[in-house]
């Protein structure tokens, strides 16, 4: 695979490292201090019925966020073995 | 050597006194649970991050016997505080409340299933420069994800006592107990360096916060570090605001950041990560899980978030609780009528008749007994509620529920306290905490009510049983017409959410954030705990309130006196209650509504359940047989000086109506005060609540009366 993508554009059960998050925002300031940060392994579990929010897991457990915040962290994608 | 040189050894703790220690830790680590098992207390406890959201004081003793007040706080990620219950924490630990100085040691409570995340808040406590003791909860989890945690090699890294334990099940606590009444505990051998291009700032702040702001030296440094990641910090610190030349250097050097390029933020972040890591890479050992493959709670959400399965299942629970509220709480409720009466019987004939004998069974065995009968559907809707949150599923439904909930403009995380509040708006207003947009909480406060709470259940059921006389209504339509009463509080309350954020309170999408615990056994001890604490609330209201209001209201709806040989109905107009009716009957006459209805109306603004004590008082006071009738049969009889029933299908549908939308609750108007710090909000609230009852209420009377009902 070629490139960093968004959160949001990964298949349901792959796997990313995360690569950067924009420089400023609460928000992220906030996933960064429950463990998202660059170089983290992170999988997208699931989505919600209704198609929003996501569900990943990181550092062993299980985090909602929605889609508009996952857009906007770029994520390096595991190539499919 | 005497027991009070041994307590003046203590570090950091005052001569003279047993230290305080504050249970501190991510949200969902077990706190409470260590708490309840340390104090013997009966904090609530359920599986969703944000169960506590207040502090709560309770006694430990050390295996000698010597008492140790122990703290019980909300959990937070961090001390950089994003939500009001996250902000108790923070400024109980910093010393910043009025009420409560700061603790003197602190127990933090870890995740040791989730090392990593939990040492994150572990390594901002540390510091505080306090002395702590770590607990390693949730050691049986750990275990079965395949994680060893070297105890001694962390003991030692961090220089402090560390104590493995399951709090759920009682195990490690002696150990914790035998460490907590150590008179001196080592303060933590804090190795972390500050990443260069930050502290010279930290210690520049650090300087400041001590001279300017008469910050204790202690917390210095943790506030210094704080003021960099805590967005609030310069605006909500504490009662006092930040001297101004704190917020000089602070700015300065943000500017200078700025011109460099340095995140400092995120900065500082990353450098606690990497010492966490290193840490972690010495005391952790991952094996392999002991099972393979999906988990079980993988497996559960598969099904609870389907898109299919996901809201049969919501759907199927809610029904399932409805159910069971009629069905299974159909005998021991005949069994508590029967007792009520026969006690009303018993003492009519025993007494003398008289205006006391009268006290007794019409005032208060008649309001208290028309409440209690309601105890079994509100023991069972709490049972409903408890296995709810401690399985897991709470966290489920606010994820599946928060694509509906941003169509209103609120998140997932406003869904929890409006489950809440089936059960009570008390509690559902008080979870709130756990929102971190200020306009956001303040919309879920504003429509919390409109979720029917358990003291609707007595109304809605009395006026369900009225409804048709004798008990000729299936099961099906009184559940329907239940529904359809959760179904009308609920869509206003998103209604008016909806409206609110388009109008009052406009705000930017919030976000959502949210942790999802593994599903969990529910412990039956903790529920059904929580279900006999509702239970017990329940019945001391009963006791007290009701008791209270059953009693003045007696007293009010039979003086004054109305001239010898009146007719019950007759004493009833003449007396206080009945004028004040009166007064109020051109309102709600429009709405169907008498005056003796309208006793009901105004006295059920102290809570909602006194509206059947009420009814119980006006109507059996009326009936002057020596048999007290079931309250239902009262009502049955009850008419329009016309002749005409009073209670018709329309009337008691409209007064359901009327309950559902109006704002009859005291406490409810109390805690939206102290929450929002102001009458604005309570008042605003009450206004608009009771105004659209009233119209509602209208409506549905002038449709009823013109399709001739
Ligand atoms: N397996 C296991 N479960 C535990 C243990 N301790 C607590 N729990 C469960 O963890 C869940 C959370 O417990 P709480 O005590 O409510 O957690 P808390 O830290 O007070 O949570 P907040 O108040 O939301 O911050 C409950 O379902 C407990 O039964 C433990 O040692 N082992
Ligand atoms: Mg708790």
């Amino acid at each position: 695979m070629s490139g960093p993508i968004s959160l949001s554009k990964l298949a349901l059960g792959q796997q990313a490292v995360l690569r950067s998050f924009p420089p400023a925002g609460a928000a992220f300031l906030r996933l960064r201090e429950m463990g998202l940060l660059p170089g983290t392994r992170l999988i997208l579990v699931r989505q919600a019925p209704l198609g929003d929010p996501l569900e990943i897991e990181v550092r062993g457990y299980r985090l909602s966020l929605r889609r508009a915040e996952a857009e906007c962290i770029l994520v390096d994608p595991d190539s499919p073995s | 050597m005497n027991a009070s040189s041994a307590v003046s050894k203590t570090v950091g703790g005052p001569p003279g006194r047993a230290p305080v220690y504050a249970l501190v830790g991510n949200p969902n680590c077990g706190k409470s649970t260590l708490f309840n098992a340390l104090t013997g207390l009966k904090q609530k406890v359920g599986n969703y991050p944000g169960v506590t959201v207040e502090k709560k004081v309770g006694t430990a003793y050390s295996q000698h016997g010597q008492p140790m007040p122990v703290i019980d706080l909300p959990g937070a990620y961090s001390l950089a505080a994003r939500s009001p219950d996250e902000a108790v924490t923070r400024d109980m630990l910093l010393g910043r409340r009025l009420d409560t100085a700061a603790p003197d040691r602190i127990l933090c409570i870890v995740d040791a299933s989730n090392l990593e995340r939990n040492l994150y808040l572990v390594h901002q406590i540390l510091d505080l420069g306090r002395p702590v003791i770590v607990v390693l909860n949730m050691m049986d989890l750990a275990a079965k994800a395949g994680v060893r945690i070297k105890v001694e090699r962390l003991e030692k890294e961090l220089g402090i006592p560390v104590i493995p334990c399951e709090a759920a099940h009682g195990r490690g606590l002696i150990e914790l107990k035998l460490a907590m009444s150590r008179p001196d505990l080592p303060l933590p051998r804090h190795r972390w360096d500050i990443p260069s291009p930050i502290a010279p700032a930290v210690s520049e702040l650090q300087a400041s916060l001590l001279e300017n702001d008469r910050k204790a030296p202690l917390s210095a440094r943790a506030e210094a570090l704080l003021l960099l990641t805590d967005q609030d910090s310069v605006r909500v610190a504490g009662s006092t605001p930040l001297s101004s030349r704190t917020t000089d250097i602070l700015q300065s050097w943000k500017v200078r950041w700025e011109g460099q390029g340095v995140d400092w933020a995120a900065t500082l972040v990353a450098s606690r990560y990497d010492a966490i890591a290193r840490l972690c890479a010495d005391v952790l050992e991952r094996g392999t899980p002991e099972q393979e493959g999906a988990s079980l709670s993988d497996r559960i959400d598969g099904v609870v978030t389907h898109p299919v399965w996901g809201w049969l299942v919501l759907g199927g629970l809610m029904g399932a609780l409805f159910l069971s509220i009629f069905t299974l709480a159909e005998y021991p409720m005949t069994w508590i009528d029967d007792h009520i009466a026969q006690a009303a019987d018993a003492v009519k004939a025993a007494m003398p008749p008289g205006d006391l004998r009268d006290l007794i069974t019409d005032g208060a065995i008649a309001g208290v007994g028309g409440v209690l009968i309601f105890l079994p559907q509100i023991l069972i809707l709490f049972f409903f509620i408890g296995l709810l949150e401690s399985t897991g599923y709470m966290a489920r439904a606010a994820f599946i529920m928060d694509r509906l909930m941003s169509r209103v403009g609120l998140n997932g995380k406003s869904f929890i306290p409006l489950l809440s509040s089936y059960a009570c708006a008390i509690p559902g207003i008080m979870a709130t905490r756990t929102i971190e947009d200020a306009k956001d909480r303040l919309v879920t406060i504003l429509v919390a009510p409109l979720m029917s709470c358990s003291a609707r259940l007595p109304v809605y059921l009395l006026m369900i049983a009225a409804l048709v006389p004798g008990d000729t209504i299936p099961v099906g339509t009184k559940v329907g017409l239940m529904l359809l009463m959760y179904a009308l509080g609920t869509s206003a309350a998103f209604g008016f959410a909806w409206l609110f954020k388009r109008t009052l309170l406009k705000g930017e999408p919030p976000l959502m954030i949210m942790e999802l615990p593994p599903y969990r056994l529910p412990r039956v001890r903790d529920v059904i705990l929580q279900m006999v604490e509702r239970g017990g609330l329940f019945l001391r209201r009963a006791g007290t309130l009701i008791l209270g209001i059953s009693i003045v209201l007696w007293f009010l709806s039979t003086y004054p006196k109305a001239p010898e040989g009146a007719t019950a109905q007759a004493q009833m107009a003449h007396s206080f209650a009945g004028q004040a009716g009166q007064l109020i009957e051109p309102v709600i006459r429009p709405l169907g509504f008498d005056w003796q209805i309208g006793i009901g109306l105004i006295a059920s603004f102290a809570a909602r359940e006194v509206f059947v004590s009420t009814m119980g008082v006006v109507f059996n006071a009326q009936s002057d047989a020596d048999d007290t009738a079931p309250l239902r049969q009262a009502l049955a009889s009850a008419r329009w000086p016309d002749g005409a029933p009073l209670f018709t299908p329309l009337v008691c549908l409209t007064l359901m109506i009327f309950y559902v939308f109006a704002m009859q609750c005291v406490s409810t108007i109390a805690v939206v005060r102290r929450e929002t710090n102001s009458w604005r909000w309570p008042l605003f609230q009450l206004a608009y609540m009771t105004g659209t009852a009233w119209v509602v209420c209208f409506a549905v009377a002038s449709i009823g009366r013109l399709l001739g009902y």
